[in-house]
C-alpha cells in the first residue's frame, strides 16, 4: 500500500506545512545560513515590516564573500584587528552583518573566531548540517549540505526574509534525477573530476527543474568531503537540488558537532535518518549512469561549467561543431565567444595551456581532504616562477587542522601563500582577484565571464590538477605528477 | 517590500541572442557589496555594456538607444543560471524590465522574479527565434497576466504557463511574507508541535509560544 519514495520525495513530504495547488506546497525550513552579502536586503525588508525571527536560533551568519583573506602584516596596527580590510565598501557590509545578528538575536561566527569560514563549509562543521532537515541560504551552492541527505538549496533575498520570518517557503516540487556512479574511481581523480564529468555530460542546464540524487556504490565508497564536492556543483547542471542518502560515513561526520544531537537522542536521531534512503523500487524521472573506472582528471576551457574536457582532449572548433548531432548553431557560437574570451584556439590540446595564477580554495574544494591531495603533488616540488598560488582554506577549524597535520609547511615552503579562510579568488569580490588577461586554474566552481575578475580566465580542475598545473606552469595531467 | 503589480505590460524587447546569461553577466559580483536594492540598473550588464576604463562598447544592445530602457528581453536557453542574487532581478527592474522571454531559466532567478514582479515567460525552438527577429526589428511586445497570452505583431499569439497562486500575488502585487503570516500562521504553529514531538533535537530551545 506505501507508495516506494525517492529520497527527496521523503524529505519533501516531511517538511509539507500545506500543500497548494499546482504542485506547489508551503515548506517548513529547518535551517538557514546566512551571510554579509545576500543578506542586508532581507534584514532591512524584516526591518521595514517591523518583523522579528520567528526561531533566531535556526539561523547562522557568518561573513565570508568579501572577507580579506591577509592577516595583518608584522607591525600593523593592533587597532585593525588580525584581518585588516582595506575596502570601506567590503567593512561597511562585514559590519552590517554584525549589527543586524545583534538586533535580530541570530547567531553569528565571528570574524576571527573559530568557526570562521565558508558558509558551506562552516554548516556542516558545526552540525548545523543534519540528514533529514530542510537548509537553504542566499547562495546557490547551498546544494552542498545534501550530501548529508538535507534538501538544502539556494535562495534570494526576499526569500531569506520569509524564512527569517516564518520560517517557510512556497516551493515547487521538482522532478528526480538519479546519478548511479559505478565503478571505482582510479588513483589521482576525484570527486571534483566526477562532478565536471557530470556538468559536461548533461549539461549547464541539463538538470534544471530536478533534485540530483547520486548513488551507487562508487557514492558510498565517498568521504562526506567528496560527497560534498559533487553537490556543491549539482547547480552548475541546473539542478538546485544534489542529494546522497545518510549512512553511517555521515553518522560517523555528524557525532559530536556542536548543534547535533548527542547520546541517546542521537541514537534516535540515526534510527530516523536510516529510514530516508530512496525505497528500492522508487522511481525517478531520469536516470544517468557514470562509469567512474576509466574516468581521467578533466578541466573547464570555456566560460560555463559545461565546457568541460578530459584533460587529454582538444579544444572544440566552432566550424565543426555544426556537423556534431547534438550541437546547433548556437552551440557554435557560444564555444566561438568562450574561446575568443578564454584567449584560446581553435582544435588545439588543452593540456600544455600555460598559467598565471593558482587557487586551492572554496566551497567546492576548501576543505582538508581537499588541502591533503594538493599537498600530495606539491611535497618536494616548488611552484613555476611565472605563476602566482595562493591556498584558502574554506573554515578556521580546517585551517588549524592542516596545520597540525604541517600542511602549511608543505603549501608555503612550495612556494604557495597560506591564507585566512573565506571564498577569496572564487567569487573576486574581495581583494583577491584576477586581472584582465589573467590564467587560473582553480579549485572553485563557476568559470563564467568575469568571475574571478574583470577579464579573468578560469579553468576549473580538482586540487591535484591545480597543485600540478602550479607547479609546471601549465594545465597538465597531474597523475604523472603522483608518487 | 510588495512588487508592483502585474497585469498588462507593453514596450519594445532587447534581443539577447545567446544562452547561459547567468547572473554574473546579469550584475558582476563586484557590485554586490553596495547593500540597496535600489538604483542598480546602471550595473546591469556593466561588463557588457562598458570598457574597463568606462566608455561604452559601440553596438552592444543596451547601448542602442530603443533597446537602452526596454520593458521585455528576449534570450537565449539558461537565463539567470548561476548565482542566486537577487540583485540580478532588482537590477532588471530598475532597467524598467517587466518580462523575461527565454528558452529556459535559472531556477532561483526564475523564483526571485516572480517574487518582484518580473514575469518569466518560457518560448523555445522556433517561435522563440521569430520572437528575436522581432524584438530586432522593434516590434511592440505585449503580456497579458489574466489571459496569460504573449502578443507580438507578425507572430501568433502565444499561450504561456504560469502557477495559479503565483499569478494572483503577481495581479496584486502581494508580499510573500505578508500572504504567509496571514494564510498560514496556524499551520506553522501546528507543523512544529508535531515535529518537535518527532524529532527533538531540533528544537534545542523549545517550540516557540
Ligand atoms: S566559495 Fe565561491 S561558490 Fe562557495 S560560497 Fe563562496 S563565493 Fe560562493
Amino acid at each position: 500500500m506505501n507508495t516506494p519514495r525517492t529520497l527527496y520525495a521523503k524529505l519533501w513530504d516531511a517538511h509539507v506545512v500545506r500543500a497548494l495547488p499546482d504542485g506547489e506546497a508551503l515548506l517548513y525550513i529547518d535551517r538557514h545560513l546566512v551571510h554579509e552579502v545576500s543578506s542586508p536586503q532581507a534584514f532591512a525588508a524584516l526591518r521595514e515590516a517591523g518583523r522579528v525571527l520567528r526561531r533566531p536560533e535556526t539561523h547562522l551568519a557568518v561573513a565570508d564573500h568579501a572577507v580579506p583573506t591577509r592577516a595583518a602584516a608584522p607591525g600593523a596596527d593592533p587597532a585593525d584587528g588580525p584581518r585588516p580590510c582595506d575596502d570601506p565598501l567590503a567593512r561597511g557590509q562585514i559590519a552590517e552583518l554584525e549589527a543586524n545578528a545583534a538586533q535580530f538575536a541570530m547567531p553569528y561566527a565571528g570574524l576571527d573566531g573559530p568557526e570562521q569560514g565558508i558558509v558551506h563549509v562552516i554548516g556542516p562543521e558545526t552540525g548545523l548540517t543534519l540528514p533529514g532537515t530542510t537548509i537553504v541560504c542566499g547562495d546557490s551552492h547551498t546544494t552542498t549540505h545534501g550530501a548529508f541527505g538535507a534538501l538544502a538549496f539556494g535562495i534570494g533575498a526576499s526569500e531569506q526574509a520569509t524564512v527569517m520570518a516564518t520560517q517557510c517557503l512556497r516551493q515547487k516540487r521538482a522532478r528526480t534525477m538519479r546519478v548511479t556512479l559505478t565503478g571505482a574511481l582510479p588513483p589521482g581523480v576525484s570527486a571534483k573530476d566526477v562532478a565536471l564529468a557530470f556538468v559536461a555530460r548533461v549539461g549547464s542546464d541539463g538538470a534544471t527543474g530536478h533534485a540530483v540524487e547520486f548513488a551507487g556504490p562508487a557514492v558510498t565508497a565517498m568521504s562526506m568531503a567528496a560527497r560534498m564536492t559533487l553537490c556543491n556543483m549539482a547547480i552548475e547542471a541546473g539542478s538546485r537540488v544534489g542529494l546522497v542518502a545518510p549512512d553511517e560515513t555521515t553518522f560517523a561526520f555528524v557525532r559530536g558537532r556542536r548543534m547535533a544531537p548527542a547520546e541517546a537522542e542521537l541514537d534516535r536521531a540515526v534510527a530516523y535518518w536510516r529510514t530516508l534512503a530512496s525505497d528500492a523500487d522508487a522511481v525517478f524521472d531520469r536516470e544517468v549512469t557514470l562509469d567512474l573506472s576509466a574516468l581521467v582528471p578533466h578541466v573547464s576551457w570555456g566560460t560555463s561549467p559545461g565546457q568541460t574536457l578530459p584533460v587529454g582532449g582538444s579544444l572544440p572548433d566552432p566550424a565543426c561543431l555544426g556537423d556534431v548531432d547534438r550541437a546547433s548553431p548556437a552551440a557554435a557560437r557560444e564555444a566561438a565567444r568562450a574561446l575568443a574570451y578564454m584567449g584560446l584556439a581553435a582544435g588545439a590540446p588543452i593540456a600544455g595551456t600555460p598559467i598565471t595564477h593558482a587557487f586551492i580554495g572554496s566551497c567546492t574544494n576548501g576543505r582538508i581532504e581537499d588541502l591533503r591531495e594538493a599537498a600530495a603533488v606539491l611535497a618536494g616540488r616548488h611552484v613555476d616562477p611565472g605563476v602566482r598560488a595562493i591556498v584558502v582554506p574554506g573554515s578556521a577549524a580546517t585551517r588549524l587542522a592542516a596545520e597540525a597535520e604541517g600542511l602549511d609547511e608543505i603549501f608555503l615552503s612550495a612556494g604557495f601563500e597560506w591564507r585566512l579562510p573565506g571564498c577569496s579568488m572564487c567569487v573576486a569580490m574581495n581583494d583577491d582577484r584576477l586581472e584582465p588577461g589573467d590564467r587560473c586554474a582553480s579549485t572553485s566552481n563557476r568559470n563564467f565571464e568575469g568571475r574571478q575578475g574583470p577579464g579573468g580566465r578560469t579553468h576549473l580542475m580538482s586540487p591535484a590538477m591545480v597543485a600540478a598545473a602550479a607547479v609546471t606552469g601549465r594545465i597538465v595531467d597531474a597523475r604523472g605528477l603522483l608518487p | 517590500m510588495k512588487p508592483e503589480p502585474f497585469v498588462r505590460v507593453s514596450g519594445i524587447a532587447s534581443p539577447m541572442p545567446e544562452d547561459n546569461i547567468d547572473t554574473d553577466i546579469i550584475f558582476p559580483a563586484r557590485f554586490l557589496l553596495l547593500t540597496t536594492r535600489e538604483g542598480l540598473g546602471e550595473h546591469a550588464f556593466a561588463d557588457r555594456r562598458r570598457h574597463r576604463d568606462g566608455s561604452e562598447v559601440a553596438g552592444y544592445v543596451l547601448n542602442r538607444a530603443p533597446f537602452a530602457a526596454p520593458r521585455f528581453i528576449v534570450a537565449g536557453d539558461n537565463f539567470g543560471s548561476g548565482s542566486s542574487r537577487e540583485q540580478a532581478v532588482w537590477a532588471l527592474l530598475d532597467l524598467g524590465v517587466r518580462v523575461v522571454i527565454a528558452g529556459s531559466f535559472g531556477e532561483i532567478f526564475h523564483n526571485n522574479c516572480l517574487r518582484n514582479g518580473i514575469l518569466p515567460i518560457r518560448v523555445e525552438g522556433p517561435q522563440r527565434q521569430r520572437l528575436m527577429a522581432l524584438a530586432e526589428a522593434e516590434a511592440t511586445f505585449v503580456a497579458d497576466l489574466p489571459t496569460q497570452t504573449l502578443t507580438v505583431a507578425g507572430a501568433d499569439p502565444i499561450a504561456f504557463a504560469i502557477d495559479a497562486e503565483r499569478k494572483e500575488a503577481m495581479l496584486h502585487g502581494w508580499d510573500e511574507t505578508d500572504q504567509v503570516v496571514a494564510r498560514f500562521a496556524d499551520d506553522i504553529a501546528a507543523f512544529e508541535a508535531a515535529q518537535a514531538r518527532l524529532q527533538p533535537w531540533l528544537y534545542p530551545v523549545g517550540v516557540p509560544a
